[in-house]
């Protein structure tokens, strides 16, 4: 009886058209707000920062990226990897070249560079669709990595050919290179995190979001009345690549420290981002959240009950571990095919009617 | 009795039922449209005033849809020219048409599915927001003073057409007749200078047609947007329309007003038929 709406009645369009209409969820946010900012910190370790949270974090903002542009506006691409390198290369190239500047302000830029390379692969899209377009992005990733693994430049002609962060600090604490500490790293992210949602929310309760979802739904009908395709789906390439780009830098420059393109970036990355879309669900910031937590957490967790739990050799849990993930995607998409965010969603209706449902 | 002779001058003319027509609003020359090798408009004049009601009407296949899509800048016509607010219009994207004041609804319902109902209006009212991206990314200024102030022209139109119960449900969930309605609702929303509409009434059961009816009378009523409407439902066409243009075969056989063209031979014969005794 706590989660309810009876009685809870909006009286200006503000209220109305706020992000939690329901007044338990708008508690629940702020109380895992708080969890994030006050707790966290307090209780993380390595161990956890390295293997879940950090990862998550960052991936939660690349999949608010691509869903961007797949759940949102409905181009599908294969590309996320490669921007993702984008972004990591831009951060390197402006983290050596201009050592004094603010990483927070490098990583901002390493995500506005991507924007820019996102909407030239995005041209494509004005022409060709669906898989066709998958298949063009496709033709991005494989040549962007080529690209940044060729060309000395990228990589400042070190001999490894390797790209690896120097320490720069935030406020005194270092949260890049060999000396960041977990909670810094972990701070940096979910700050960029917070704000990258924030923002993502913004763009999509409002004109653009609804130009997005128009072009997704009916490209024809949305031309009609008014959308310019063009604007429509550029700046859905430019506000994906740009959370994409932000992920990248900091995939590079806070967890892994270093990286080389083809390794760190490669196509399995895309997939992953993509599943984490998908899994999800498509057209929900909520979705990006609940993606990225299935598939990097979900693996954790798994290992440590199978390992930690049951005391089952760590090699057979590894194999194990995949088997069930694979399996547990396959079941969801079946049972909801739009995703967690979908099945959050139809819980929460039982949940409004709930205990009298008539 | 209205006299086709008025009706052609330039200062508008007085309906049966009292509504002041205007000027010519948009004027239709000599339109020909082919697909390849195929006429679908051959050689089709005829004009729109401010505040009416035109209605096209024709067998299938007529060029009816056709011509509703050369004037929503959908197809580009080979010949003739269109000329909108006393300009030739030139080649234009669709969504510069609709920029310019011209919102349509459709044969087959074009709503967006996986949009709540009130997202698809507001969609409609897409010219009336100028935010840029990083306004509305940052929900700053202009980006949510227009979402309030354009929600609440939206919620006058929801009044309106009487959808207020289901504002927030998605649109694939609701039934076909109040599809329709929001596909008006969405056209509406844009304030249109003048309103093209395919077949409002097609599909629909007898009550929902009348309520459609007296949407579309109130309106051109209220508002006094210029309608162009298609339909096949004779009954409609005739009670609703100021002036009909009969098409076939992508050419023009018939134009005046309601009565004139019930009792034009060439247009029984083609399309209304003949009455068996």
């Amino acid at each position: 009886m706590l989660y309810r709406e009876a009685g809870d009645f909006k009286t200006s369009y503000v209220a109305d058209s706020q992000t939690f209409p329901i007044r338990f969820d708008r508690y629940g946010y702020y109380f895992l707000l708080g969890f994030a900012f006050l707790v966290m910190p307090l209780v993380i370790n390595d161990y956890w920062a390295n293997a879940i949270v950090v990862p998550f974090l960052i991936y939660t903002i690349a999949a608010l990226g691509l869903n961007i542009l797949i759940g949102y506006c409905g181009q599908l691409s294969l590309g996320t990897g490669a921007f993702m390198a984008v972004g990591a290369y831009g951060c390197y190239k402006l983290m050596t070249a201009f050592p004094e500047l603010n990483i927070i302000i490098v990583i901002v830029f390493a995500g506005f560079i991507t924007a820019s390379v996102g909407v030239l692969f995005g041209l494509p899209s004005l022409r060709i669709k669906g898989f066709y377009l998958a298949v063009a992005t496709l033709a991005a990733q494989f040549f962007l990595i080529w690209l940044f693994t060729r060309t000395a430049w990228f990589y400042n002609y070190s001999p490894t050919g390797m790209i690896s962060a120097p320490t720069r600090e935030v406020f005194g604490f270092p949260v890049t290179g060999p000396r960041a500490s977990a909670v810094s790293m972990y701070m940096i992210c979910l700050c960029f995190l917070v704000v990258c949602a924030w923002l993502a929310r913004n763009l999509t309760r409002g004109s653009l979001g609804r130009q997005w979802m128009a072009i997704r739904d009916m490209d024809i009908a949305a031309e009609i009345i008014g959308v310019n395709p063009l604007m429509a789906k550029l700046t859905a390439f430019a506000v994906s690549s740009f959370f994409i780009g932000i992920a990248g830098a900091l995939l590079f420059a806070v967890y892994l420290g270093a990286a080389e393109a083809g390794e760190a970036f490669g196509i399995d990355k895309s997939f992953l981002v993509l599943f984490m879309v998908i899994i999800g669900g498509l057209g929900s910031i909520f979705g990006a959240f609940a993606g990225a937590f299935f598939l990097i957490v979900g693996p954790v967790l798994l290992k440590l009950l199978l390992v930690n739990g049951l005391g089952w050799p760590t090699d057979l849990a590894a194999h194990l571990e995949i088997m069930i993930i694979g399996a547990l995607i396959l079941v969801f998409l079946i049972l909801e095919p739009h995703g967690i965010a979908a099945l959050w969603r139809t819980i929460k209706e039982k949940l409004r009617l709930w205990p009298f449902p008539y | 009795m209205l006299d086709t002779q008025a009706a052609s001058g330039q200062d508008g003319y007085i309906t049966p039922d009292g509504r002041k027509i205007g000027g010519v609003a948009m004027e239709m020359r000599n339109i020909t449209l082919r697909f390849g090798g195929v006429v679908a408009i051959k050689d089709i004049s005829f004009d729109i005033r401010w505040g009416e009601i035109r209605a096209i009407i024709g067998p299938n296949g007529a060029g009816k849809s056709s011509m509703l899509n050369v004037i929503s800048g959908f197809y580009h016509p080979q010949e003739g020219e269109v000329i909108y607010k006393g300009y030739r219009r030139p080649k234009m994207r669709p969504y510069q048409v609709a920029r310019m004041g011209i919102a349509r609804t459709f044969q087959n319902i074009a709503l967006f599915e996986g949009m709540s109902v009130l997202d698809n209006i507001m969609t409609g009212r897409l010219h009336h927001m100028q935010a840029n991206l990083f306004q509305q990314a940052l929900w700053w200024g202009k980006a949510s003073r227009e979402e309030d102030e354009n929600r609440a022209q939206v919620e006058k139109i929801i009044d309106f057409l009487e959808i207020q119960h289901i504002r927030k449900t998605p649109v694939a969930r609701l039934p076909y007749g109040l599809k329709k309605r929001v596909e008006l609702a969405r056209a509406l929303a844009a304030e249109p200078s003048i309103l093209l509409l395919d077949e409002p009434m097609a599909g629909m059961n007898v009550e929902e047609k009348e309520d459609m009816c007296r949407f579309i009378l109130d309106v051109n009523d209220e508002f006094g947007t210029t309608t162009v409407l298609i339909e096949h439902d004779m009954g409609v066409v005739m009670d609703l329309s100021d002036r009909v243009v009969v098409m076939d075969y992508g050419k023009k056989i018939g134009d005046g007003t309601p009565d004139e063209v019930r009792n034009d031979e060439e247009v029984i014969k083609a399309y209304l038929g003949v009455a068996h005794e």
